[in-house]
């Protein structure tokens, strides 16, 4: 307990420097993730091939990814990019199924009716599909979220600055508190980018909370199916 | 006026949904389809706005062939009501209404002003305006629909079973708010049903669909009800039996209206003719 509390400014500096790490990744992987949904959901053909490919990118283990990801972008070894590119792609692998299922969960009365309104199919997608998908992205986007916290600590074993040190430090050193302070705050972490994305939910889809009909509860479940 | 000369439709399934369909709809009329499923009434209809687009022949829009104009825009000015009213359950009622107009650049301040003032035409509450459409009633929901189809004043409104999933006591208050605000609007109503009773309660004229879009019988209901062009028809209709089928019996001193089981339907009243319009139930 003496460690953490003599060492706080240093859990501090760590915390953010994880922060920084896993924010452009959650954010890229979600951008990302609607064009290429969109396609998955769109052409039958390219749906099985697309969310497959991309599904096993998620099989890659992450220590040699983030060992061979510096010669094939020609970065430093221990740049950050890395960490960024490599949580990328993991969190694509885990988003655009989520993406393609979101999209497709959006009842084809509605999209009719908006077709039949006068929306032009590229303000369609962005007024009613996109929106109407919300629920489910944000359930897929809290899990890329929460795996991309915990995997960020990874890049601490090539000297990456972020939480993780705390682990690789302190079980160099021995001392079981930096190790436990690590995990604390990595969790912490997560549980608060969690929260932030819950309440950008509620506040981007005040209709979400309004509406209960079958068709978000059925979007909910493939979400959740998805997320599993 | 909208002019179906000879139109097919074949979808790529190879389905012939209508063929050689011809037809004047007149303006400012209600003209109903009505048939089984699977008869094309619905692919005729999306055909007016071009939700489908026509095989061969030709549809004309006050004698412009619709086929040259661009869609999206086309879609605008004609206003949709269809089954399960279709709004956009992540936009209030009052953006529901004013999706139209606000699609056409119409400042949104005008547009929710409209779109209140619409709300008072297809007689809801203006309070109704910032819930969402799951909050609704499925009655009130329609309602909505319909506010939103005459949102941009369309002179064509198109609806598609509006009134098939809500219950009948809904139903029948929403088929007399129609005949009203037909009465006010005078708009050109393509109205597409199953239900011969509604098709006679709407429409001015009343067209029989039968599978691939043939036309069975057209004319007014009373033309029609007199009669039949065919057993087909007839038997659509219900012509021969119940409700349709009355005859008088004299009991009392009184002329009694009985239906062909001799049920009694009603009592014949002296001097009440009514406005002349056919009402059929």
């Amino acid at each position: 307990m003496n460690w953490v509390i003599e060492n706080l400014p240093l859990i501090g500096q760590r915390t953010l420097e994880h922060l920084a790490l896993s924010i452009p990744p959650i954010v890229l992987s979600f951008v990302l993730s609607v064009p290429l949904g969109w396609v998955a959901n769109r052409y039958r053909l390219s749906r099985g091939v697309l969310l497959t490919v991309l599904g096993l990118l998620y099989a890659i283990p992450s220590l040699p990814l983030l060992i061979v990801l510096p010669i094939i972008l020609g970065t430093g070894a221990r740049d950050s990019i890395n960490v960024v590119v490599a949580l990328t792609l993991y969190g694509i692998a885990l988003m655009v199924r989520t993406t393609s299922d979101a999209l497709g969960s959006v009842s084809s009365d509605i999209s009719q009716s908006a077709t039949a309104m006068g929306f032009s199919p590229w303000t369609r997608f962005w007024k009613v599909d996109l929106p109407l998908a919300g629920p489910v992205l944000l359930a897929g986007i809290r899990v890329v979220a929460v795996s991309t916290v915990s995997l960020v600590t990874v890049g601490a074993v090539l000297g990456i600055k972020s939480l993780g040190l705390l682990f690789t430090d302190g079980l160099q050193r021995n001392i079981v508190a930096e190790v436990l302070a690590g995990m604390v705050a990595t969790i912490a972490l997560a549980l608060l980018i969690d929260a932030a994305l819950v309440l950008l939910g509620r506040l981007l889809m005040p209709w979400a909370r309004a509406t209960r009909t079958s068709s978000t509860r059925r979007s909910r479940l493939t979400a959740e199916a998805a997320a599993s | 006026m909208i002019e179906f000369r000879q139109v097919s439709k074949r979808f790529p399934d190879g389905t012939l949904a209508v063929e050689d369909f011809s037809l004047v709809i007149p303006s400012r009329k209600t003209t109903v389809f009505v048939g089984s499923s699977g008869c094309g009434k619905t692919t005729i209809l999306r055909m007016i706005n071009r939700m489908i687009d026509r095989t061969s022949g030709s549809i004309e829009i006050d004698g412009e062939d619709i086929v040259g104009l661009d869609k999206v825009k086309l879609r605008r000015r004609i206003g949709y009501v269809m089954q399960n009213s279709g709004l956009l359950p992540h936009r209030k009622v009052v953006d529901n209404v004013a999706t139209v107009p606000l699609l056409n650049g119409v400042a949104k301040k005008e547009a929710h002003a409209r779109a209140l003032e619409l709300l008072d035409t297809v007689g809801l509450d203006r309070s109704l305006a910032n819930r969402y459409p799951s909050q609704l009633s499925g009655g009130q929901q329609q309602r909505v629909g319909v506010a939103r189809g005459l949102a941009a004043d369309p002179n064509i409104l198109l609806m598609d079973e509006p009134f098939g999933a809500v219950d009948p006591l809904v139903r029948a208050e929403l088929q007399h708010e129609l005949i009203r605000l037909q009465r006010e609007l005078d708009k050109t109503v393509v109205f597409v049903t199953h239900d011969i009773d509604e098709a006679f309660l709407l429409g001015d004229q009343v067209v029989i669909l039968q599978k691939g879009g043939v036309i069975v019988q057209k004319g007014s209901p009373t033309e029609i009800l007199t009669a039949p062009a065919n057993d087909f028809v007839a038997d659509f209709i219900g012509a021969t039996k119940g409700k349709r089928a009355l005859h008088i019996d004299r009991r009392d001193g009184r002329d009694v209206v009985l239906d062909s089981e001799g049920r009694a339907a009603g009592v014949l009243v002296e001097g009440s003719t009514g406005t002349g319009e056919e009402v059929p139930t």
